[in-house]
């Protein structure tokens, strides 16, 4: 009996173990959008890595990467980004691509955001009407775009009334909650567009330059940590630049809308 | 409502087309949750009998916090382990953070007070029972906890598998220490959670009927490989 329990806990042990891979922290919104599911059977092809994804907000993100629990990390938010290298966690920064975030809300949209000259006016419309608004609050790169527009607006979230929901939660738990609330939200397009429980939400406004969403590659520096997969990590930063990845990213559509632009510079 | 009966349609479809991810999530979530209740029980149930057996000056102690750990938050487990397994924490060098192994580790600390104080209460019962005969035969201290391991072992079967219902259908700790890394670390719980994030409710119900009905099946299973609860048997 406790023979059979030994040799069947080996025996889980054994096919347990695995060779060596690369780790790659990304956010929520990029994994959301479907472009990883893309990007990644031909990764692991035209490389031949085990290539894995963590899936985690920005903030996270970069605290993987400062624990050298991850060899890179694929994030949008550029002063934490920079922070990042300038502490010495990475050894450079490099852009790969961007997308757009978007203003979602009610079909009524009883705030009238639609018809705004910019997102900075749209906010300032919702935080006048008080209209129910759901906020990620979790340090993500969503999160930070957000509180800058707020900032433009000129309007503080830390002053707002119980319309203001900070749910502390991915784009995904946040998109529910907004559905639920049939709330305001600022969400990234890719996250949006493949949201399957939209409810009474649509899509209010977009466009604003202020609400472009730039994606940079971040190899963690071996320096810091001599247990990452430096040499690997090179490797796919500079497939991230190949025009084979700039094909697949700029092709890359939801219901014929595109999502991503490459803007990667070797 | 209607998001229950396109659940219940998702697990049938995900079953009936021998959905290959299904499958793999399916048996890594049996293979940590089984090789942590192994584990977990191999140390657990002789303790919950040495407690039962043995007399000492901090035993109640020792069962209350016991008991306490029975309610031990899954996400503070996985957080602490987290930063123990970090590469930046005393465990780095292993190398175990967002591998199966660490979903394991934190499964044990979760599930062995439990399965610990289920087989202490059995064990506890047993013990009156049996303490005069025992202590008749003048057997020793390892003997007796032997002997009521062995006769009491439907009573620790119960406790198992009260364990493996636990480490099963968690998702705080495996989620901060595994990382739902697809292909390596997701299991049904994690992958729950990620299709209710992206709004796939349907999906994600499914998941939920299919874990549900593995977890009923290893229960089933393992009743009638043990012949509990059958005419004629205690």
């Amino acid at each position: 009996m406790i023979r059979t329990l030994i040799s069947a806990t080996f025996f889980c042990a054994a096919s347990m173990t695995q060779a060596d891979t690369l780790k790659l922290a990304v956010t929520t919104s990029f994994e959301n959008s479907g472009l990883a599911d893309v990007l990644l059977p031909e990764i692991e092809a035209d490389l031949g890595i085990d290539l894995q994804l963590l899936v985690v907000g920005t903030g996270q993100a970069l605290r993987l990467g400062e624990a050298g629990d991850v060899d890179a990390i694929l994030v949008h938010s550029r002063v934490s980004e920079e922070v990042f290298v300038a502490d010495g966690f990475g050894t450079h920064r490099r852009e790969i691509m961007y997308n757009d975030f978007v203003l979602i809300g009610p079909k009524s949209d009883k705030a009238q955001i639609g018809a705004t000259s910019g997102a900075a006016e749209s906010l300032q419309r919702i935080a006048d009407a008080q209209a129910t608004y759901v906020s990620r609050g979790d340090d993500s790169g969503t999160h930070k775009a957000e509180l800058k527009v707020w900032q433009i607006a000129e309007r503080e979230p830390a002053t707002f009334g119980s319309w203001y929901n900070a749910v502390g939660a991915g784009m995904g738990t946040a998109l529910n909650t907004a559905s639920a609330l049939n709330a305001y939200i600022l969400s990234d397009r890719a996250s949006w567009l493949n949201f399957k429980n939209k409810g009474d939400l649509a899509l209010l406004f977009s466009g604003d330059p202020v609400l472009f969403n730039q994606y940079a590659y971040l190899a963690v520096n071996p320096a810091k940590h001599p247990t990452v997969q430096y040499e690997m990590a090179m490797q796919l930063e500079e497939w991230f630049l190949s025009d084979k990845s700039a094909a697949s990213i700029n092709n890359y559509q939801i219901n014929g809308e595109t999502l991503f632009v490459f803007n990667g510079q070797k | 409502m209607n998001d229950i009966s396109h659940g219940l349609f998702a697990a049938l479809r995900l079953i009936v087309t021998f959905d290959a991810e299904l499958w793999e999530i399916s048996l890594r979530s049996l293979q940590v949750s089984l090789t942590a209740v192994i584990i977990a029980s191999a140390v657990a149930m002789p303790f919950g009998a040495f407690l039962a057996v043995q007399r000492f000056k901090y035993r109640r102690l020792v069962i209350s916090i016991m008991n306490a750990l029975m309610g031990l938050p899954p996400v503070v487990v996985g957080l602490i382990f987290y930063i123990l397994l970090s590469r930046s924490g005393p465990f780095g060098v292993f190398g175990l953070l967002f591998t199966p192994w660490a979903m394991i580790i934190v499964q044990i600390v979760i599930i062995t007070p439990i399965i610990a104080s289920i087989s202490h209460q059995a064990m506890r019962e047993l013990w009156a029972e049996y303490h005069d005969l025992l202590i008749s035969l003048n057997t020793s201290k390892w003997r007796r906890i032997k002997t009521l391991i062995w006769d009491g072992r439907r009573n620790l079967l119960t406790a198992g598998l009260a364990g493996f219902g636990r480490a099963i259908g968690e998702v705080g700790a495996i989620m901060i220490v595994g990382g739902n890394i697809e292909h390596a670390t997701r299991v049904l719980t994690t992958a729950i959670a990620l299709e209710t994030g992206k709004g796939d409710f349907a999906l994600a119900l499914g998941l939920g009927f299919v874990l549900i009905g593995l977890a009923l099946f290893v229960n089933i299973l393992i009743h009638w490989l043990s012949r509990t609860e059958r005419e004629g048997r205690w």
